[in-house]
Order: C-alpha cells, then sequence, then structure tokens
C-alpha cells in the first residue's frame, strides 16, 4: 500500500500529471454536466457519432499538416447541426441521424488514411487518445470549454430542465427551444473534439454517457443528477489516471473502465434502495 | 356583456397538404368552460396547438383582442399536454421541481426562483391536494397524482385560460371524476377559463358550459342541451343514431 502512495506522490511531480489531472477533471465536469440532458433526450449516442465525425477531421488536418483540433472544431460543430436538421427537419430519426452522419465520419477517415498514406500512426493515435500527452494549449482550451459549458448549464438550467422534461411545454412556456437545442449540441461538439486527445474517438462517448447513468440510478432531483454526475466523472478520471500510472495500463481505456465500476455499484445501490 | 378572452377568425392548420383544421371560426367568453370533442384526427389537438403558438397556421387567433403575435400567451395560459405522450418514468425530477417549472413563462434571462416561486408551487399544490407528494420522484406517482403535478404546473403562475388535452385519458373512472370536479371548481371558484379536449362526450357535458364539436371543421357549438337536441348532430351521426344524454 505504502508502495503505491508513493508511486503517486511520485506522479504528481510529474508535469505531464499534472497537465493530465487538470485537463482531464476539467473535461470530466464538461462531459458530465452535458450527458444528463443527452442521455435523459435519448441522444446519449451523439457524443460516439461525433467522435467518428472527428476521426474524419483529425484526418483531414494531418493531411493538411494543419493542428486537429482547430480542423475539427468547426466540422464537427457543423456535423453536430447536421444532425439536429435531420432530425428535426428531414424526419430522421434521432439515433438513425447520428448513425448516418457517423458513419460517414468513418468512411471519410478511413479512406483519407488508405490514400494519402504516412499519417497512419498518428491518426490511430487518436482512435484512443492519451491523455499523458497533453499540451500546455489543450488544457487551456480544456478548462476554457469545459468553464462554458458548466456557465451555460448555470445560466439555461431552468430553460435546459424544462426542455429535457417536455420540450413542447418549454415552448409554450415562451423558451427558445430551437436555439437552446442548437448551444446544447454546438457545446458538445466541443467537448467531443477535446475528448479525443485524452481518450480517443472511440471512448469519448463513454464519459459523456457513464456518469450521467451512473448518477441517474441513484438520484431523485434534477440538480443532484447533474452534480453526482460531476462527482463520478472527476473521481473517475483522477482514479483512472493513477490507476494507470501504477499498473502501466493505458489511461484512456483506464479511466472507462472506473467509470464503468463506478455505474455497477450505483446501479447494484440503487436496485437495493428500492 | 361577456368579455371575449379568444376569438378565433378563419383558422386553417395544414400538415404536409393535409388539411387537419378547415377555416374555424369561435369564441370564447371569460369564465367558459368549453368542453372540445370530436373523433380521432379531427382536428382537437392540432386546434389547441395553433392557440399555442406550436404549429403554422392561416387565419387570425385574438387573445382578449390582441393577435397572438403581440400577446404573449405564455403568462396567461396554463397548459396541459397529454400526459403519456412524453412521461419518462425514470425522469429524475420532485413533483416540486415540475411544479414550479411552470413559472419560467414568467421568467427572464438568466432565470432564477425565488422563495415567492416556491410559495407559488405550494399553493398549487395544496389547491389539487397533492402536496403531501412535493418531495417524491414525478415517475413514482400513479397516473392519477401526476396529472395533479402537471395541473399544478400549468395553475403555479395564475393563467387567465386553461387549456387540457385529454387530461383524463389515463385515468380510471374514479379519478376521472374526481379530476373533471377539480377543474370544475378552478372555472366556478377562481374563474379561470378552461378548454377542455375529451373523447367522453358524456363525462365532459356534464361539466362543461358549451360543447365545441370539431371534425376538421366545427360541428357544432353551443351547450350540452343544445347538443343533446341538435337536429345537425342527429344528421353527422347517420339516420338511426341518437344522441342519449344523461345529466347526474
Amino acid at each position: 500500500m505504502m508502495n503505491v502512495f508513493g508511486q503517486i506522490q511520485e506522479a504528481l511531480q510529474y508535469a505531464f500529471i499534472q497537465r493530465a489531472i487538470i485537463a482531464g477533471c476539467f473535461m470530466a465536469l464538461g462531459c458530465s454536466f452535458l450527458g444528463v440532458f443527452l442521455v435523459l433526450r435519448r441522444f446519449s449516442l451523439i457524443g460516439d457519432g461525433l467522435a467518428h465525425v472527428s476521426f474524419a477531421t483529425v484526418a483531414i488536418a494531418l493531411l493538411l499538416h494543419a493542428q486537429p483540433m482547430i480542423v475539427s472544431i468547426p466540422l464537427v460543430a457543423l456535423a453536430s447541426l447536421i444532425i439536429l436538421e435531420l432530425n428535426e427537419k428531414a424526419r430522421v430519426y434521432g439515433d438513425a441521424a447520428i448513425g448516418l452522419v457517423s458513419s460517414f465520419g468513418i468512411a471519410l477517415g478511413v479512406i483519407i488514411a488508405s490514400t494519402a498514406g504516412g499519417f497512419n500512426v498518428d491518426l490511430f493515435s487518436y482512435l484512443f487518445g492519451n491523455i499523458l500527452s497533453v499540451s500546455g494549449f489543450e488544457v487551456w482550451m480544456t478548462a476554457i470549454i469545459s468553464v462554458l459549458v458548466v456557465l451555460v448549464t448555470a445560466l439555461f438550467y431552468h430553460d435546459l430542465f424544462a426542455i429535457t422534461f417536455d420540450e413542447d411545454y418549454a415552448q409554450v412556456l415562451g423558451i427558445k427551444v430551437k436555439i437552446v437545442n442548437r448551444v446544447l449540441i454546438l457545446l458538445t461538439s466541443l467537448i467531443v473534439v477535446l475528448g479525443i486527445k485524452i481518450v480517443g474517438t472511440m471512448l469519448v462517448s463513454s464519459l459523456i454517457i457513464l456518469p450521467a447513468i451512473s448518477a441517474l440510478q441513484i438520484v431523485r432531483s434534477f440538480k443532484s443528477a447533474i452534480a453526482l454526475a460531476g462527482v463520478f466523472a472527476v473521481i473517475s478520471v483522477i482514479m483512472g489516471i493513477f490507476i494507470s500510472y501504477v499498473l502501466n495500463y493505458p489511461s484512456g481505456a483506464t479511466i472507462v473502465m472506473v467509470n464503468f465500476i463506478f455505474f455497477v455499484g450505483s446501479f447494484i445501490f440503487g436496485r437495493l434502495r428500492q | 356583456m361577456s368579455v371575449k378572452i379568444i376569438n378565433v377568425e378563419n383558422l386553417s392548420v395544414q400538415y404536409r397538404g393535409v388539411e387537419a383544421l378547415s377555416r374555424i371560426s369561435f369564441n370564447v367568453d371569460c369564465g367558459d368552460y368549453i368542453g372540445i370533442v370530436g373523433p380521432n384526427g379531427s382536428g382537437k389537438t392540432t386546434l389547441v396547438k395553433a392557440l399555442l403558438g406550436l404549429v403554422p397556421f392561416e387565419g387570425k387567433i385574438f387573445f382578449q383582442q390582441k393577435s397572438l403575435s403581440e400577446f404573449t400567451t405564455t403568462k396567461h395560459i396554463g397548459y396541459l399536454p397529454q400526459k403519456m405522450s412524453f412521461l419518462d418514468q425514470r425522469f429524475p425530477a420532485t413533483a416540486e421541481e415540475i411544479v414550479v417549472s411552470g413559472v419560467y413563462c414568467c421568467k427572464r434571462f438568466p432565470k432564477r426562483l425565488s422563495q415567492i416561486d416556491y410559495k407559488a408551487a405550494e399553493e398549487a399544490m395544496e389547491i389539487l391536494g397533492v402536496t403531501h407528494l412535493k418531495n417524491r420522484p414525478i415517475g413514482r406517482l400513479s397516473g392519477g397524482q401526476q396529472q395533479r403535478i402537471l395541473l399544478a404546473r400549468a395553475l403555479v403562475h395564475h393563467p387567465q385560460l386553461l387549456i387540457l388535452d385529454e387530461p383524463t385519458v389515463a385515468l380510471d373512472p374514479k379519478s376521472r371524476e374526481s379530476f373533471y370536479a377539480t377543474v370544475k371548481k378552478l372555472n366556478k371558484e377562481r374563474g379561470v377559463t378552461v378548454l377542455l379536449i375529451s373523447h367522453d362526450v358524456g363525462s365532459i357535458g356534464q361539466f362543461a358550459s358549451k360543447l365545441l364539436y370539431l371534425d376538421r371543421e366545427i360541428i357544432f357549438y353551443g351547450t350540452f342541451e343544445e347538443f343533446c337536441k341538435s337536429p345537425k348532430m342527429s344528421d353527422y351521426f347517420g339516420a338511426g343514431q341518437h344522441v342519449i344524454c344523461h345529466r347526474h
């Protein structure tokens, strides 16, 4: 046990671990806050779909020798708006719209990777991410976007609550449902782009879904769902980073596994309490 | 002279080229209790959605002599949507959170709730006899209790007009009668104008001051007694059909 604590103390002295913890905690807060709204509105898989799109946008960035985040943010944001438009105007079901855009993203990414060649190793490193390699710039970006998510959630809390419970009624209450929906989806796209560096395109949606569904097993009120999802997410990131350091596991996958363990615990607790 | 709260002129609504409502006109007086009845697909919910500004329409709708576009309907209308179509039994919200959300219509950005709002929610729950449920999750309540909570949400901002879309569809006969009686009490004692959609002409006929029978156009608009004697309704239902009415 002492050895483990010693290793954690040692880890905390490294700048890359400090950056990983700061970026991971901000990321966890942003993802979990959005996750509660997305899960309850049956849009859980949007994170997955947008992450697949970001696979293509990273490929485009590598092809153009550009910074992946700079290229990905506008393109993934555009894809998120397309999903929403398909769902609202073309009467394509939400999950089908996500599937449509997501499969297009993957296909485009694979085609670019196979034709361009030379950067496959870089591209595939984005599939699983690496939180331990986040740069100072990425930490700042993650912090800014996550603070924005928390701020928007706080300022629009009542609007988001009303829309999540009953969209039609929210409209009757005078809430600008379309605008709030677009804000929510754009923030999701931003957080997904940031998340691919941390856990990769394959696992980013788990940061959105798992803390939210874990909290929803236990809580009775909406505010406590958001708060508990945030707590689960932050603890999962910190524990995941330390466990991955001590056991030499991949950090992204370890964070997801800790999140999954929280879900199992919450599920059992929720059932026992019933 | 009675004061009109709603004035509808030549209202038409189309869904993908199909006419859901065709040039309907009617007035509602303050304090009226209107039962909107008609077969499935007759445009009852469409009419309500047009009144609430939720669907595009042709024609004119006036609330208290002001057109829908210049009138902030939300502050003056309480709305109870069809329950079963949306209520997620696992939704993490207490009854109180749902009821107090009805005051959002009176709030400006950034919306903040005060003790006055929570007091209003408590009063609305008291009127409907559901104060003891305020900390219970909405999904754990019975159909009748959920419906009363949603009605409390519609009442929390003291609306002048209450629009109820098939509120009793999931209720047993006892809860249904009790619900109708509560709405009647609100109408009588608080002077709230009520528009209530129902399939059940017999039940709503006992409580409503007027019936509006809709089948894409207005087939009948008048009192329950007039409805029972209406040759137009006999013609509508077809030869050999009789409208049998009871008042309990």
